[in-house]
């Protein structure tokens, strides 16, 4: 099982929950498993074509999805994942 | 009708409202305040602001408060120079320094964005207030939750400049130093600020705090003589202050407050942090995270939140970006210093480097009426300039001993 962090927009979807277990041997499929159990929640996460939209971030063990191998970074058992909206410091 | 209509997000356009909420539930764009335009002209003259308080707040009318300011009434209305030695280095004719590093209370541009930020929180309701920072942020919200008597926490990354780690514990709040970079505090806060109910100045306050960087640009026009610059030069780390500068510059003509802007937007990275310039040159409109390595630490993001917007808003003026290294950091620094008597952080020594790089390239003409932003203070960062300044001369205190060592006559010598 993989464990997902929900951010507060998306969890009425998944009953207030603030974490979720998932599947799937990478983030596009833990994604498919989603929707499955939380209907709706692809659809935010996802455009039209099924990209991750731009302000969507994805964190697996805390290293950003777009350092290891974007939609296709694979995932096993016990790995931790955190999905983040973008947000600013800095200048 | 209240000045400010709604939030709306900048991505799908769906519109909420205005409480402490900062990503759009559909597609998580941002969101941003959305004003009531037509009530604000009948009200904002050149007249009215004018007479208005010596510091930000005279534009109250384009800031997205309800009331009146509770938290940060000095910030801002910081000194516009006119450089003229830089610009006769440069060989520019007109060039201007807006000098943020004598902003009160914490000498950074982030006065301006906190004052905002903490009179909207308690507007809302919230006691506790924190932030994710690269130093300055946290400095001013540690400054103005000690005035307003908030409960207060700052997280930062583990490699902070030592002026700016001790520029919080003065103020008692709790300072949470996190293992990692910026973008991992960042993202530590996002997540915590799901959890916590607080005042997160730059997560769920964010579409007020950003705001606050607006009256960067109202300044610009108004102490020009109201009159928007040819070029501006701005440094980029989330690349939000420079999209809300060029915000700032249309509203002011929106409102019918200046004539058609035509400024165009530049933005400033440093070499080892440059996602958003690195995109613009290679032509991109996307960016793509970094791991930051570089000693401009305040804009050190690897993972822009506003990159995006920025790209846009440099491309729509027909302005530049450019990055310079380390080196041309430094250099930077002591240029302002030398010329203008100014001591910027690491963050102006980009801006001037850059703006340099532009002059050099043709993009700022001789005649371009340019404005650089020079956002914090020089005493922060001093790591960075440490070894490229040379030492004191050092003597006997005596007389002789000081003529000899400048080899001076009486009445004259190296100095007549």
């Amino acid at each position: 099982m993989i464990k997902v962090r929900i951010p507060t927009p998306l969890r009425p979807l998944t009953k207030g929950q603030g974490e979720v277990e998932a599947k799937g041997a990478n983030i596009e499929e833990m994604v498919d498993h989603l929707e499955g159990a939380h209907p709706g929640i692809k659809g935010r996460l996802c455009d039209e074509k099924g990209e991750l939209r731009r302000f969507v971030n994805i964190y697996v063990n805390e290293e950003d999805i777009r350092f290891l191998k974007g939609k296709d970074t694979t995932l096993k058992d016990g790995d931790e994942v955190s999905i983040v909206p973008a947000i600013a410091g800095g200048n | 009708m209240a000045k400010m209509k709604a939030l709306i997000c900048r991505e799908c356009g769906k519109e909420y409202p205005t409480k402490a909420i900062h990503v759009c539930e559909l597609c998580f764009g941002p969101l941003e305040v959305k004003y009531n335009y037509e009530e604000i002209k009948q009200n904002i003259s050149r007249k009215k602001i004018e007479s208005g308080p010596h510091s930000m707040w005279r534009y109250i009318d384009l800031l997205p408060v309800e009331g009146a300011p509770s938290v940060g009434p000095h910030a801002g209305f910081t000194p516009m120079v006119r450089a003229k030695n830089l610009g006769a280095f440069l060989g520019l004719d007109e060039l201007y320094i807006k000098n943020d590093t004598v902003n009160h209370p914490t000498l950074s541009f982030k006065d301006r964005v906190v004052a905002v930020a903490l009179t909207r929180a308690r507007e809302l309701g919230f006691e506790t207030v924190a932030c994710a920072s690269t130093g300055n942020l946290a400095n001013s919200v540690a400054a103005h939750a000690a005035a307003a008597g908030m409960r207060c926490y700052v997280f930062i990354p583990g490699d902070l400049e030592a002026a700016k780690v001790l520029g919080n514990l003065i103020y008692k709040p709790n300072v949470v130093e996190v293992e990692g970079n910026y973008d991992d505090v960042n993202r530590l806060c996002s997540e915590i600020a799901g959890e916590h109910k607080w005042a997160f100045v730059n997560i769920n306050i964010r579409p007020y705090y950003a705001e606050g960087s607006k009256t960067l640009a109202f300044e610009t026009v108004e102490q020009l003589g109201w009159r928007a610059p040819d070029q501006v030069v701005i440094p980029m780390a989330s690349g939000s202050l420079l999209t809300k500068i060029k915000k700032g510059l249309q509203e002011m003509e929106t409102l019918g407050l200046i004539g058609k802007v035509k400024t165009k937007i530049n933005g400033a990275q440093a070499e080892g942090c440059s996602p958003i310039s690195t995109a613009f040159k290679e032509g991109r409109d996307f960016f793509r995270p970094v791991k930051p390595k570089t000693i401009a630490k305040s804009l050190a993001i690897g993972n822009p939140a506003d990159g995006y917007y920025a790209l846009k808003a440099t491309a729509e003026t027909g302005g530049a970006m450019d990055m310079v290294s380390d080196e041309e950091v430094v250099e930077g620094i002591k240029l302002l210093a030398q010329t203008e008597g100014i001591f910027a952080e690491t963050a102006g020594g980009v801006t001037i480097g850059v703006l340099q790089k532009l002059v050099k390239q043709g993009i700022i003409k001789k005649g371009d009426v340019t404005v650089a932003y020079i956002t914090g203070n020089g005493l922060k960062t001093q790591e960075a300039v440490i070894d490229a300044v040379g030492r004191p001369v050092r003597i006997q205190p005596s007389l002789v001993n000081f003529e000899k060592t400048f080899k001076m006559g009486k009445n004259g010598g190296a100095d007549a």
